[in-house]
């Protein structure tokens, strides 16, 4: 094994500070060390977006980043949007739409879908279904999770 | 899979990158966004023994107008590309291919620089950095070289790049109102690689267009300008004779997303686009 680093984070608003493997990706730690298994691991490699965690307040794929490459970062998992109800009308929606059967990809077409309604911008389905197309979901057929995704734009647009 | 083993070193400015470079040499390897090392790492396709992780250095991220010249730093990130305007304003071929270029997470750590140096075949910016004439610069503890983005692309993922140097910026002329492009890709899902792909600038001219740079991706082997398109002064009724003679002076790369005579076909179709969009003032922006 290669030398553990240390590093320093903040993880759902709590620091952590912990020696990794500098092989061992964002979402292993989050995993393996700190016990967050709300993100998951699909393919590994970029594509399905089950991984998808938010690092510096952006969404990112956890599986492309390494853990030792968060030293002072702000790390935000589903656990964490869950906890601050950020994403609660998104669940919400999600139930009333069927958006989800075995809920593999859930966690992570929330955050997608979190970053697109925080946008502000009205799209239509197709634009949805495009800035949704890293995530992958294998159950529904997507259009349930569009008219969620749908159904929570234009509530915000109808607010604003 | 998981990544094997490899030493991590946090680079925080380019001189500890090219002490990592003279101890190490070749087997050591640039980490900048990881969208493109990192599942090759996971793959375990890519084995290095030292990562050197360049995104402390923040020199190398942003976006300048100089000269009527914008300069983009390697590290800047796909997401910061599209949502500039100095990218919008001065370079819309980029401002409208970027929103091709993979999906929101992976946009949102990808490097501008990461994507031309790891030179996919089927990667975007690669053929626009071509048709836009982009000057790339490298840097190495002793010299900097300007390398034309035609000759740094040499094959499949294989660039002028030497494991000692960094590409730091990108140099790329901005666009005028006398500058027509096109951009256009054929893929299965929106974000994914290119299945073709066509980017194209031109000159326009009273009498049609001049000086056409057009740059088929997602077949050959690396972004080249079509010699036959660039030696042609056309009018717009000679589109589909051109994009004919384009298409079958391809030697596309078969693959798993079709044939070399299947991917010959969808180009022609896609440079006839990308000719007519040239032909509309204003229908691209």
């Amino acid at each position: 094994m290669a030398e553990m680093l240390p590093i320093k984070l903040t993880v759902n608003g709590a620091v952590v500070s912990k020696l990794v493997d500098p092989r061992q990706h964002l979402t292993d730690f989050l995993r393996i060390d700190l016990g967050l298994t709300g993100s998951h691991l699909g393919c590994e490699h970029g594509v399905c977006g089950a991984c998808s965690v938010r690092v510096n307040g952006q969404v990112i794929r956890g599986c492309l980043m390494l853990a030792s490459q968060t030293d002072g970062a702000d790390v935000q998992t589903i656990e964490g949007i869950f906890e601050a109800g950020e994403a609660a009308e998104l669940i919400a929606a999600f139930v009333a739409r069927n958006a989800l059967q075995c809920g593999f990809c859930t966690p992570g077409m929330l955050l997608t879908a979190a970053e697109i309604v925080a946008e502000g911008k009205l799209l239509d389905r197709q634009e949805i279904r495009n800035e949704l197309s890293g995530n992958i979901c294998r159950c529904t057929g997507y259009q349930s999770i569009i008219d969620a995704v749908e159904m929570v734009l234009l509530e915000k647009l109808k607010e604003a | 899979m998981k990544a094997s083993t490899f030493k991590y070193l946090h680079a925080q400015s380019k001189d500890e990158a090219y002490a990592a470079f003279a101890e190490y040499g070749d087997e050591a390897v640039i980490l900048a966004g990881g969208q493109s090392l990192m599942p090759m790492l996971n793959m375990r396709l890519a084995q290095p023994a030292v990562l050197v992780d360049i995104n402390p250095i923040s020199e190398l991220s942003g976006i300048v107008l100089l000269n009527q010249q914008l300069h983009i730093g390697a590290t800047t990130r796909h997401v910061d590309v599209a949502n500039a305007d100095l990218i919008a304003a001065e370079l819309p071929l980029i401002g409208c291919a970027i929103k091709q270029v993979a999906h929101r997470g992976i946009r949102n750590r990808g490097t501008f620089g990461g994507s031309l140096a790891h030179a996919d075949p089927a990667a975007e910016m690669p053929a626009c950095a071509v048709a836009l004439d982009a000057t790339f610069v490298l840097q190495s503890r002793a010299e900097e070289r300007r390398v034309k983005a035609v000759d740094f692309f040499l094959g499949v993922m294989t660039t002028d790049r030497r494991p000692d140097e960094i590409l730091t910026t990108i140099e790329l002329p901005a666009q005028t109102s006398n500058d027509a492009w096109a951009f256009h890709e054929l893929s299965r899902r929106h974000g994914d690689f290119a299945l073709v792909g066509v980017a194209a600038t031109a000159r326009r001219r009273s009498e049609g267009l001049e000086e056409l740079r057009l740059v088929v991706f997602g077949c050959e082997e690396r972004p080249r300008i079509s010699k036959i398109a660039a030696s042609t002064s056309l009018s717009q009724k000679d589109a589909l004779e051109l994009a004919t003679a384009v298409a079958e002076d391809l030697d596309p790369m078969s693959d798993l997303e079709g044939d070399a005579k299947t991917k010959r076909i969808q180009a022609r179709t896609l440079i006839q686009r990308a000719l007519d969009d040239l032909f509309v003032e204003g229908a691209n922006g």
